[in-house]
């Protein structure tokens, strides 16, 4: 709205307390930022002051404490195979759903958004007994097929969206030419969902990252496993107080997240307007 | 010829929706229904065999014999009153401000989205620092009696401490998305407005918020339904302190089954949540959908 107005006095006031409350906005990352320098003393005595020197000691004490290298591929493999999981069977799923909207397939739609609404929580302890019977608990895979479970909803629900504005004339001159049922979909129709595809990947990709609650109750007692939202906990439960190791230790677990999003915050920005407004 | 027509929907119905239906059910379907059946049952969550019918003495047990609860239940309330309120007014202001041709409009943007990125759970770990040293630290620097309570220390400040933090990591996101209703508004209304008259107050009220409406019904139910499911944050900030003042219901059901060993009346709980947790997200929806108008 109202983009063509000019630059006044007022817009500069306006400006000027934005950049203030933005600068609040970002001061939690400078306080640990800053403190994650400072040995356990300095922190102590003033938390709001420039460290005097920059030792990484802290650092590299921290990066072998949570087994860094390995939390960070847990999480990775998890997000990415989830993440690649979830679009390749909603999008299939969803296609289906939109151009046979059977009895059954428009009930099955109905229920499955419907499921948006169940919290993790009313599933999560059925769910360890579940996963425990079907021998998937504790294992990497049974945290990236429980990801598939509860993820497929909310894709669904974007891609069926969007699969509805697709012409269908483009697939009927698919089939002409003689291309199969798997063929139309894979070459002509996935390729056009790539907006969307977008979305879904951004979407899901915050959610897995960050998640705590179902990897700690899948992986069970298997340290191999841990990924960075737990690696993190069980680090800060060890070291309470001891600020000096606690703050690298969340730097080292939020920067991550934090490269992906400058990086790629066009995309994301759009992603989740996109989401919502379908939403 | 139809036969063989027939096998082959049959088997694209298979190849094409059979892997979701398999997942759906086997992880989030037939368990939230076995949740049913377990919250009748004394479960201790390590054999399923130990699971013997107790009939409706987990519910008389929950609705008379559990103050924990229903602290964590007001809590909850509480709690989503005051960060659905406060996220989406500062939302709200921030997407009018940042639709203004400011200079920094894009960088401002980033900032204030930027800990939407970061997971609750890290988040708390944050702001527990910030709240015992960082606070602290301000307010030996000037002297505002604000900086200098025992933050995380008693329960009104510990309540208003994790609302602090909510807001904070919500508000960007829900920025966004006002951003987007408030640059799709139709132009010609408001340049017609304007011409008619109406000063700033007027606009906003008679014309911006009824046209947004669409953005505002979708805010209200992701702040109400995230902020009403509130664990992450809960779990790494305060544990639920001091005592149990600000244990949230998601809390409270995950405690109950995982450290009291005591699923089956974890699980009685966990539909209770559910019903609730549909019931205010329907009634919101329903509500701020009736009010939504044709530009």
């Amino acid at each position: 709205m109202e983009t063509r107005e000019r630059y006044k006095v007022s817009t500069f006031i306006l400006e000027v307390a934005a950049v203030l409350l933005a600068l609040l906005f970002l001061s939690p990352f400078y306080f640990v930022i800053v403190n994650s320098f400072k040995n356990l003393g300095q922190i102590l005595v003033d938390a709001a002051s420039w460290p005097k020197q920059f030792s990484w000691d802290n650092y590299s004490k921290v990066w072998d404490a949570i087994n860094f290298p390995l939390v960070f591929r847990n999480s990775l493999i998890i997000t990415v195979c989830s993440v690649v999981g979830i679009v390749i069977v909603s999008s299939m799923t969803s296609y289906r759903l939109v151009r046979r909207p059977t009895v059954f397939n428009k009930i099955l739609f109905t229920v499955l958004i419907s499921s948006m609404i169940i919290p993790f929580q009313s599933v999560m302890l059925q769910l360890v007994r579940v996963t425990s019977l079907l021998e998937i608990r504790g294992h990497l895979y049974g945290v990236i097929i429980c990801y598939l479970g509860f993820g497929l909803a909310l894709s669904m629900f974007l891609f069926h969206g969007f699969i509805k504005t697709v012409p269908l004339e483009i697939e009927e001159a698919a089939v002409v030419d003689g291309c199969s049922p798997y063929g139309v979909f894979w070459k002509i129709v996935f390729p056009l969902l790539t907006p969307i595809i977008v979305t879904n990947i951004i979407l899901n990709t915050l959610w897995i990252w960050n998640d705590y609650l179902l990897p700690v109750l899948l992986i069970g007692g298997n340290n191999d496993l841990t990924t960075i939202p737990i690696g993190i906990t069980k680090f800060f439960g060890q070291y309470t107080k001891q600020w000096n190791l606690a703050l690298p230790g969340l730097a080292i677990g939020i920067a991550p997240v934090i490269i992906f999003f400058l990086f790629l915050q066009k995309y994301i920005v759009e992603g989740i307007t996109a989401g919502s407004v379908k939403g | 010829m139809v036969t063989r027509r027939q096998r082959s929907e049959w088997l694209q119905q298979l190849v094409f929706v059979g892997p979701g239906i398999l997942f759906f059910l086997g992880i989030v379907f037939i368990p939230f229904l076995l949740g049913f059946y377990y919250s009748f049952t004394d479960w201790d969550g390590l054999d399923l065999n130990k699971a013997t019918w107790t009939g409706m003495h987990n519910l008389n047990r929950i609705f008379t014999d559990d103050p924990g609860f229903w602290h964590s239940f007001g809590f909850t309330l509480r709690f989503t009153l005051a960060t659905v309120l406060g996220a989406n007014v500062l939302a709200f202001l921030l997407a009018l401000v940042l639709t203004k041709p400011l200079k920094s409009k894009n960088a401002l943007r980033t900032v204030f989205f930027l800990p939407n990125v970061i997971g609750g759970i890290l988040l708390g770990f944050i702001w527990q620092f910030i709240f015992t040293k960082g606070f602290g630290a301000i307010g030996d620097l000037t002297h505002i009696p604000f900086f200098n309570q025992p933050w995380l220390g008693t329960p009104a400040t510990a309540f208003w401490g994790i609302c602090i933090v909510f807001i904070w990591q919500t508000a960007g996101y829900m920025m966004v998305i006002y951003i987007a209703a408030l640059a799709g508004m139709p132009k010609d209304l408001l340049e017609a407005a304007r011409i008619d008259g109406a000063n700033y107050w007027q606009l906003l009220r008679s014309i911006i918020l009824p046209l947004i409406m669409p953005a505002i019904t979708i805010c209200l139910f992701l702040t109400t339904s995230n902020a009403f499911k509130m664990f992450d944050l809960n779990l790494s900030l305060t544990k639920g302190g001091p005592g149990t003042s600000t244990q949230s219901l998601a809390y409270n059901v995950y405690a109950e089954a995982l450290n009291n060993n005591r699923y089956g009346l974890g699980t009685a709980k966990a539909m209770i949540f559910f019903f609730a947790v549909s019931l205010i997200t329907v009634v919101q929806v329903w509500i701020t959908k009736s009010k939504e108008v044709e530009a």
